[in-house]
């Protein structure tokens, strides 16, 4: 059959309009092989004026989802260590990026899974339409959360949007009939942006994610296997297999029976065993004893912060204040990063700041436990203050050797109890906010009575490190570390203790003691050569 | 087959057979020459992509190295097998027998006579092919520092059987380090070993046997008849 290109382009033209909205929820469905089209339900097809009016519709079919979602830990932000029984989680933790959540609610629960928390020292909302479905569901591409609206989406275009663009109105109820399994853009509107901006707390998690190249990242380059998150994050429920807090560092477990998937954890081993490399070739099997000692992630990860977006590697609090000739906060933009943007390196609000990309982690042996420097624990500023420390060793038979995001940070502590401090840093219409006033005795004072913690009404600044586990952004196999990168002197492993490593040290006592041998050898012959020549005994005779 | 070493000029310490007709002999079979040229190039081998996995040069990957040094010692190991059931199948371990007798004399030739111009003390016969000190030299090679080499390599390759003892990592240490020490010994020896080809006869005649597997011997008249009736096929001329 002809076709006629007018006809044709007609077809596509009028197809196009006529399901511009309702397109986007049918290709979901045909892409997750769903047999629900949500745009057909009548329960959505209404304008809803807010955020948890779309959560009760959600929840006339989905009655236990809301449930689910509030005991997990993107719900609750609390995570008891099972281990050390530290209570952790985002309400409680502090951080070398913007600090804590106490005092700074609106504006970091900008990013909770859920509509209204504005304050940390109570639970979040009880209200299971306080739960935000379309955060992780929506599949329009244009729902989003307002930066500073505690989890609510903008319905003017006013203000930021959790990624930092200008805000737009929300569609809800375009939203709400497009519902699908999440998909990257969800959890990185969220996780690409931690710590207040594309990549600047993890590394390995930055907007670089959405379309990445297969250099970039293996299993999710579109041009590839095309992974989303949850690929790997395995739910059940709405838990997430995953966690920062307690780390499956190692999983000997593997793909479990032959031929399948774990889909308890999130770790490499579940799909790829415990022996990946293959046993058939010398490299292979070297390279599999290699994997009870050495995560994959050290090897597979050779760089992180890759694909043109820059992560923070450095935040100095202490130099936050500087004001311009005008009295106006100063701000400095002298980084640009791969893609082209251009980088905050000083604001008046936050202090100095240095990025790095394609950067060579920092590697210590861990066994998945991290041990969190509360605001409670004395710490001694006159050394740099681990704010997580990473647990492991050689010889605990369960630690493998990691790749770390090094931070490097310098922020306020209480120089009268020695212990790191919360701080008010958000509240435009605060007179304790630092980013409104300037004034860290204010901000420290207000932080501390927020998080309910004692305050001496003193306080400096202290060096910090915090480490973030780097597992994102692997590599294809052909741009896996070289050997030489940690077989060689000065390798990537110089410092880390107990562990041999062929080829650091060419003159260790053995290598020194066997070329005093060659040489002793080697001499003698050239001495007996000499000799030879000059008393003329030459050949010497031949054999009778 | 009856000993070749029998002193008759009333010199203890020398070895010579003046009853003795020299015959050019099949000296080392074919075996022989396979075994000695595979192992110098293996030797070889192990030489240099050790060196490039200790980091004393890159001309190499470190993969890459790995790989060839682990391919040709288990190889070289097979081959050692071999040559173990062959020498002593055919009674060739006799000639790596250390012996007393004459090692003083060679010693000192090599220390002063051949300074001198003097014409070296040990007649080759084609049981004894190697002189004392040869012979001694060798047995050591074979019985302690080959086994050191090998034995270490072996260790130090199976380290996943045996990481989880207590201070592995420590021990581990320990044996690439002697690894590393034997294995520059054996270099050592190498050259040593081509350095003594040049004294007493040139390079070429020195190396020559070991290429072709004949070389002149003295063969004692019942060597010589017992080879008529029963190894015409070590007798070349």
């Amino acid at each position: 059959m002809p076709h006629h290109p007018f006809r044709l382009s007609f077809v596509v033209l009028s197809t196009v309009l006529a399901l511009a909205g309702a397109a986007v929820a049918q290709d979901a469905t045909k892409a997750t092989g769903s047999t629900a089209d949500h745009s057909k339900f009548k329960e959505l097809q209404k304008d809803f004026q807010s955020g948890p009016e779309v959560t009760e519709a959600c929840l006339g079919c989905h009655t236990e989802a809301s449930k689910q979602v509030m005991h997990s830990v993107h719900w609750k932000w609390e995570f008891e260590n099972p281990t050390t029984g530290q209570l952790l989680g985002k309400s409680h933790v502090l951080n070398s990026f913007c600090g804590n959540v106490a005092s700074n609610e609106a504006r970091c629960t900008s990013c909770h899974t859920g509509y209204g928390w504005t304050d940390m020292s109570s639970p979040p909302p009880a209200d299971e339409a306080a739960v935000d479905c379309l955060v992780c569901h929506d599949n329009s591409g244009q729902y989003t959360k307002l930066a500073t609206g505690a989890g609510h989406p903008p319905l003017e275009a006013k203000g930021k949007t959790i990624t930092g663009a200008d805000a737009w109105v929300v569609d809800l109820k375009q939203a709400a009939q497009s519902v699908a399994e999440p998909t990257r853009e969800n959890c990185g509107g969220c996780h690409f942006y931690g710590g207040g901006g594309d990549n600047v707390k993890h590394g390995d998690l930055s907007s670089a994610l959405y379309h990445p190249t297969k250099e970039v990242d293996v299993h999710m380059a579109q041009d590839g296997l095309n992974f989303t998150c949850e690929t790997c994050h395995h739910s059940d429920r709405h838990i997430f297999a995953g966690s920062r807090y307690d780390v499956h560092a190692t999983d000997p477990e593997g793909t479990g029976k032959p031929g399948v998937m774990r889909k308890d954890v999130a770790t490499c081993e579940s799909c790829h065993g415990t022996t990946p490399h293959d046993m058939l070739t010398v490299t292979g099997i070297k390279l599999n004893d290699h994997t009870d000692r050495v995560a994959c992630q050290s090897c597979h990860i050779p760089e992180f912060a890759r694909g043109g977006v820059a992560t923070k590697t450095r935040w100095d609090w202490s130099t936050a204040g500087k004001m311009d000739a005008e009295g106006h906060p100063l701000h400095l933009n002298e980084y640009t990063q791969g893609n082209g943007k251009e980088l905050h390196t000083y604001l008046a609000t936050k202090g100095d700041f240095e990025y790095g990309e394609d950067v060579v982690p920092y590697y210590s042996w861990f066994n998945g436990q991290v041990d969190y420097t509360t605001a409670d624990q004395k710490i001694d500023p006159s050394k740099v203050v681990e704010i997580n420390k990473i647990s492991g060793s050689s010889g605990d038979g369960r630690s493998r050797i990691w790749p770390f995001k090094r931070m490097e940070g310098r922020q306020a502590y209480d120089s009268g109890l020695d212990h790191l401090v919360y701080s008010n840093v958000w509240g435009p219409t605060t007179d304790t906010a630092y980013w409104t006033n300037f004034d860290w005795g204010k901000a420290i004072a207000a932080g501390m009575k927020a998080a309910g913690a004692e305050y001496s009404g003193e306080y400096g600044f202290v060096d910090t490190y915090m480490y973030w586990p780097i597992t994102h952004m692997v590599a294809p196999a052909a741009d896996a570390l070289d050997c030489r990168e940690c077989h060689a002197q000065d390798g990537r492993l110089a410092n880390l203790a107990g562990v041999y490593l062929p080829g650091s040290n060419p003159f260790s006592w053995g290598g020194l003691i066997g070329i005093a041998f060659f040489v002793a050898m080697a001499g003698g012959v050239l001495l007996h050569t000499t000799l030879r020549i000059f008393t003329r005994g030459g050949k010497g005779g031949h054999h009778d | 087959m009856t000993d070749a070493t029998n002193a008759h000029d009333g010199d203890p310490q020398v070895e010579t057979c003046p009853d003795c007709a020299e015959r050019t002999v099949l000296v080392y079979p074919k075996f022989e020459r396979l075994w000695h040229w595979s192992q110098a190039a293996s030797i070889m081998a192990l030489f240099f992509t050790g060196l490039a996995m200790n980091g004393i040069h890159d001309l190499i990957s470190f993969e890459m190295a790995v790989k060839i040094h682990t391919l040709v010692a288990l190889a070289l190991l097979l081959l050692w097998v071999f040559a173990t059931f062959w020498l002593f199948t055919t009674g060739t371990y006799k000639v790596f027998l250390p012996r007393m007798f004459g090692l003083l004399k060679v010693a000192r030739y090599y220390a002063y006579g051949v300074f001198k111009g003097e014409h070296h003390p040990y007649q080759k016969s084609l049981t004894q092919r190697l002189n004392p000190l040869q012979a001694l030299a060798y047995s050591a090679l074979k019985t302690v520092i080959f086994p050191m080499v090998w034995g270490t390599g072996l260790v130090y390759l199976t380290y996943n059987f045996w990481e989880t003892l207590p201070n592995a990592p420590f021990w581990l240490e320990v044996v690439a380090n002697l690894h590393l020490a034997v294995a520059y010994f054996v270099v050592g020896f190498v050259i040593l070993h081509i350095y003594l080809l040049t004294i007493g006869h040139s390079f070429r005649e020195g190396v020559r046997p070991m290429v072709v597997g004949t070389e002149k011997v003295a063969l004692t008249p019942e060597q010589e008849a017992y080879i008529e009736r029963h190894e015409r096929w070590r007798l070349v001329d």
